[in-house]
């Protein structure tokens, strides 16, 4: 039973790149990863050279990444800008992941959020293919998928997540979603104050709506100041089950012009068949 | 520290990182402080939130550069040209603070006539001697209207009065063409928005552009402050640049007022406090000079008589000297062998790090000890400092891990049986592994306590060394040769077995001889052996037994006057006299810190004393209006209306007639190394720069086509210098696990260099390799004379030992070190690049 949906709110304009959200991710979760020594022997790490990022997307060890967007024009004085953001799990109001689960490993919480277990996963990946966002990871280390689970263990003790008790300049902030979109409503419009006009929320009741229920949005939801797709973040997410009844039709559709194809290209090579013998009959 | 010290009278930041919250304007310069200090950036952030403006000015656009309101490019090594022009610009157009200025600043203090500046000798002030490549700072002096004081007593700090020069001259109209007003004026006349687009490559509208937010941001209603770091120490002329800041932060009236000053951001934690409590070779705790056998330091006396100046707060010295004397030497400190002074070693010369690695190769220094610190990745021409571990006997590593230096001996391209150098590695407890205390960027001390036992026979420093001394003691034990009587008298006992840190810091706050209690403060010190204290800055932290002031808890929204201990006596902004104004009202109510309240109790029946946020950094119960006695000791030479008290004249320093060996006022002089000849005078380079020619350190001459390319070094967010505190761990290795150079594309096009490739970089003392990452973040700067300069820069956090590994990028620089502090240049000297990897052995 939710009492009341917890979540982040993410303000990228004030996100320093420090990656200490990631670490503290890596530090808390350590006993449900691989023994990060023997980790890092396994799979020596590179340079990305993709600016200061380094471990280039959510993996199942890394449940919080840090992007880097560096825009800069030319000559520089057009545009300047070096944009971070801090990205994890998005605990979806309407999960995909959670629909497609066929073991019903993904759970929604009593804070709202979405859950692996762990014990009951089978590792079948459907949650990695329908997840809008590439957030779930299988982990080749023990054939599971893994995501950011909101710090479920400590808030069941009534600590907030590792990573927003990390961030030095609150850009993590952990809350009620309902308590956190309205500062997040306020701080857009501090910033269109001071002529930040492009700053806007992705995140909000719009995205992943379900008409039916009226319900929509993310429970991890940004500040952000450039087009979602310039953070990685798409644009127009889909939820699985809405867009059964149109894509069926489609395969249907295919499906039965497969057929077809399939029954006059018999149909054709055994006239050809047929001609050959009579041929060689005469 | 000594920009600040001789500046504003003691060489730590003037403010406290959450003061900045309240700052209007906060510029950040020769600082990276959300790459660097990710923790202390969210007071300027909460500034931010609130309405405040953020400048950064920097070589390269970085993560600090990413969060500001305006980002302004310059070359490295020109800050002085940058901050000689806001100088110039508060001058010409009258924005500086008048009423502050005139009151708490030498601006209308008289500079003997025969002062001559750089602007008159194209580059060099007068007192310069050419072969010695020394200033003999006689003209730089004060004028003075002599006083008659006749010694009186036999105390120190009766005989002390000798030093007494009298009351310095001023002339308050400003117009005396000898005052430091119009010194100042002619000085950095040339210093316009021109010459800053000619010499820094900043566009002239962009700083103008600065030069309008500051000035807008200061005065009674409104503060700006500075934050700097290594950015601006790690050059030639280093503590120059934080002495420009010093003076325009003077003349905008910045200092001592909420949301104003200095923040000098340490790059470590606990640097402030190993300053403080003297790792350095030339000062004893609490900032007194460590004896040297090349000053009139023979006798205590004379040491006593030479160190200590008449008037201003350092009238106390002979108190402090002598109750170090008695914390460290006990009873056998007595009156009558002067407290033990002879068993104080004296130095003879500069045996900081540089010349202390020189020496090694020379053969002088025989032994090392290195705690907590890896050298071989984080010394300046390393490969040198490498080489001198070899011509050690003997060599202790107290670490974490097997440090690179630990390792020297098994480095790549070397013979291990060739080195003769017995190498001892202690494995080290870590920081939840000890109790003890860190001193913070802001002179906060704050203790932790020891959360688990270390592993195996990790240990701590303190306890190292504890057991080290006893068992030298043990070793001397019943000598009758007097050179061994300094340890045998030293007093040791911070405990049975293991070192008690509280122990330890009790010593340090000083207590009275007799019954052993805790002094409140350092106003209870003697200077007849009655009082000990083995730090008098720290006084006060522990007022009683068993209260240990560093361990406090109690926050507020703000000063948090309860959460540990700030030296001295708890104050958190320093010189807060100066938040009110003469008469001892608050500048404006919006900035209302520390005010004079006739009314309060001032105890014993008197009413009138200072109140407000803070501890007045100010005699509590001197009236505004109090005169200066022109005959006065101490502080009795001050009036009510002098903020600095640390200084003789009790104001802040706009011109330093002495305390520093390059000048009374910053200069602009072109790096070491730099392919730009000095646009600004015929002296090239810091005229007493402190050169180290010797084979393997040769010098890169200027313009020299071979090597074009100016280089910064610096750190990232993910690594902590050398990085054995992030290199081991893999959670931080993986962040940023390879070196790289940043190369703008400008210059990689140039080259031929994709983003990724592998690149060589050269100077003649090394070769390095690293990978390339080319982004704009970095940019080529155009000069006046249409000359481009490509700069790159390098994070020197790699090495041959830990999880992640790569060359050292501290191979490339040379050793060469500012005259007041004998530091390195690693943020400015040249080098060259090409595509492709390194030929030969990177660490030999």
């Amino acid at each position: 039973m939710v009492v009341r949906a917890k979540g982040f709110f993410t303000d990228t304009t004030v996100c320093i790149g420090c990656k200490a959200c990631q670490v503290a991710c890596r530090e808390w979760n350590q006993d449900k990863l691989p023994n990060a020594f023997e980790h890092v022997h396994e799979h020596p790490p590179h340079l990305l050279g993709t600016s200061y990022d380094n471990t280039g997307h959510l993996s199942s060890v890394n449940w919080r990444h840090v992007k880097f967007i560096e825009q800069f024009s030319e000559d520089r004085t057009q545009q300047s800008r070096w944009l971070m953001m801090s990205d994890c799990c998005k605990h979806c109001v309407n999960a995909p992941c959670l629909e497609v689960c066929p073991t019903g490993s993904l759970i929604r919480t009593e804070f709202d959020s979405v859950y692996v277990q762990p014990e009951v996963c089978n590792g079948c990946r459907d949650c990695v293919a329908a997840c809008p966002f590439g957030v779930i990871s299988y982990g080749e280390w023990d054939g599971k998928v893994h995501k950011c689970t909101l710090c479920y263990d400590r808030l069941q003790v009534g600590l907030q997540p590792a990573c927003a008790q990390a961030c030095p300049t609150q850009s993590i902030q952990f809350g009620d979603v309902d308590e956190l979109m309205e500062r997040a409503k306020k701080r857009v419009a501090t910033l269109h104050e001071r002529g930040v006009k492009e700053a806007y929320i992705y995140g909000d009741k719009d995205i992943l709506y379900d008409p039916a229920s009226g319900k929509g949005g993310l429970n991890v939801f940004y500040l952000l100041v450039d087009k979602p797709e310039v953070y990685g973040l798409p644009a127009n997410p889909q939820i699985p089950s809405k867009t059964v009844p149109k894509s069926s039709a489609f395969s249907i559709l295919t499906a039965f012009i497969v057929g077809l194809i399939g029954i006059f290209s018999f149909r054709d090579r055994r006239i050809r068949e047929i001609q050959k013998n009579e041929n060689l009959r005469t | 520290m000594p920009g600040l010290g001789v500046s504003y009278g003691r060489g730590g930041a003037t403010t406290f990182q959450q003061d900045t919250q309240h700052s209007d304007c906060i510029v950040i310069m020769g600082s990276n402080m959300a790459e660097c200090h990710p923790v202390g950036f969210r007071w300027p952030m909460k500034a931010k939130a609130k309405g405040a403006t953020l400048i950064h000015i920097d070589p390269r656009f970085t993560r600090t550069s990413a969060m500001a309101d305006i980002y302004v490019p310059i070359r490295a090594g020109t800050d002085i040209v940058f901050l000689g022009a806001l100088i110039n610009y508060v001058i010409q157009n009258e924005l500086y603070f008048k009423e502050y200025v005139l009151a708490y600043t030498n601006a209308a203090t008289l500079i003997n006539p025969e002062y001559k500046d750089t602007e008159d000798l194209n580059g060099l002030f007068s007192g310069y001697n050419p072969e010695s490549r020394k200033y003999d700072n006689k003209t730089w002096q004060y004028q003075y209207e002599p006083v008659n004081l006749e010694p009186a007593g036999d105390s120190f700090s009766e005989k002390v009065k000798a030093n007494h020069k009298g009351k310095p001259k001023q002339d308050l109209t400003l117009q005396d063409p000898n005052c430091v007003f119009q010194i100042l004026k002619r000085h950095y006349a040339r210093y316009t928005s021109e010459m800053v687009e000619k010499v820094c490559g900043t566009p002239k509208d962009l700083f103008l552009k600065v030069a309008e937010t500051i000035t807008k941001n200061s005065g009674r209603e409104k503060t700006t402050v500075f934050c700097y770091a290594v950015g601006w120490t790690q050059h030639t002329v280093g503590v120059q640049y934080i002495r420009a800041a010093a003076i325009l932060q003077l003349l905008l009236g910045n200092i001592g007022r909420p949301g104003g000053g200095i923040l000098a951001l340490r790059g470590h934690a606990t640097i402030q406090g190993s300053t403080d409590l003297a790792t350095l070779y030339n000062v004893l705790p609490g900032y007194l000079a460590q004896p040297s056998a090349l000053k009139k330091h023979a006798t205590l006396e004379e040491y006593i008589l030479t160190e200590t100046p008449a008037t201003g707060w350092w009238h106390n010295t002979p108190k402090y000297i002598v109750s170090l004397l008695k914390a460290w030497y006990g009873d056998a400190a007595t009156k009558e062998n002067n407290f033990a002074y002879d068993y104080l070693p004296k130095i003879i010369g500069d045996h900081s790090h540089m010349p202390m690695f020189v020496g090694m190769k020379e053969g002088k220094v025989k032994g090392f000890f290195a705690f907590g610190q890896n050298p071989a990745v984080g010394g300046q021409n390393a490969e040198f400092q490498r080489q001198g571990l070899a011509d050690l006997d003997w060599m202790v590593v107290l670490d974490l891990y097997e440090t690179e230096t630990a390792a020297f001996w098994k480095r790549e391209g070397v013979r291990s049986e060739d080195i003769k150098t017995e190498v001892f590695f202690i494995p080290a407890a870590a920081v939840a592994e000890k109790a003890g205390s860190f001193t913070n960027t802001q002179r906060m001390v704050q203790w932790h306590d020891k959360a688990v036992d270390p592993p195996g026979d990790a240990r701590s420093d303190l306890d190292f060394v504890y057991d080290l001394g006893k068992r030298l003691k043990k070793l001397y034990a019943g000598s009758t040769d007097p050179k061994d009587r300094p340890i045998l008298d030293m007093t040791w006992d911070y405990g049975e077995h293991e070192a008690d840190p509280y122990l330890v810091m009790k010593e340090i706050n000083g207590y009275t001889v007799a019954d052993k209690k805790p002094v409140k403060s350092f106003t209870e010190l003697k200077d007849d052996g009655t009082t000990a204290a083995g730090g008098w800055i720290y006084s006060g932290i522990i007022p009683e037994e068993g209260k240990n002031l560093a361990a406090s808890r109690n926050p507020d929204n703000y000063v948090s006057l309860g959460w540990g201990f700030a030296w001295p006596a708890n104050r958190r902004i320093l010189y807060n006299r100066a938040s009110a104004d003469p008469s001892g009202k608050p500048w404006s109510e919006r900035k209302k810190y520390i005010w004079w309240d006739p009314e309060a109790d001032a105890g014993g029946g008197k009413k009138g004393k200072w109140v407000g946020y803070d501890i007045p950094d100010f005699p509590a119960t001197k009236p505004p209006d109090a005169p200066a006695k022109p005959d006065g000791l101490g502080l009795d030479a001050h009036s009510g209306a002098d903020p600095f008290i640390m200084k003789v004249d009790g104001k802040g320093w706009l011109f330093a007639p002495s305390g520093l060996l390059d000048g009374p006022l910053p200069t602009h002089y072109e790096p070491m190394e730099t392919p730009v000849e000095n646009p600004m005078y015929k002296q090239q380079v810091n005229p007493v720069v402190i050169r180290f020619d010797l084979k393997g350190n040769e010098y890169i001459k200027v313009g020299d086509p071979n090597y074009p390319i100016v280089i910064s070094t610096y750190r990232l967010t993910e690594h902590h210098l050398s990085g054995t505190m992030s290199r081991w761990l893999p959670w931080l290795a993986e962040l940023q696990p390879e070196l790289f150079v940043e190369i703008s594309p400008e210059l990689a096009g140039e080259k031929g260099i994709q983003n990724g490739d592998w690149v060589t970089i050269i100077t003649p003392r090394a070769e390095i390799e690293a990978k390339a990452l080319v982004t704009r973040r970095l940019r080529p700067f155009r000069l006046g004379d249409g000359k481009i300069i490509h700069q790159i820069g390098m994070p020197w956090h790699w090495g041959y030992q830990g999880v992640v590994k790569g060359d050292i990028v501290n191979n490339l620089s040379a050793l060469v070190g500012d005259p007041n502090v004998t530091i390195h240049e690693g943020k400015v000297f040249t080098c060259n690049i090409r595509k492709g990897r390194r030929q030969r052995t990177a660490n030999v």
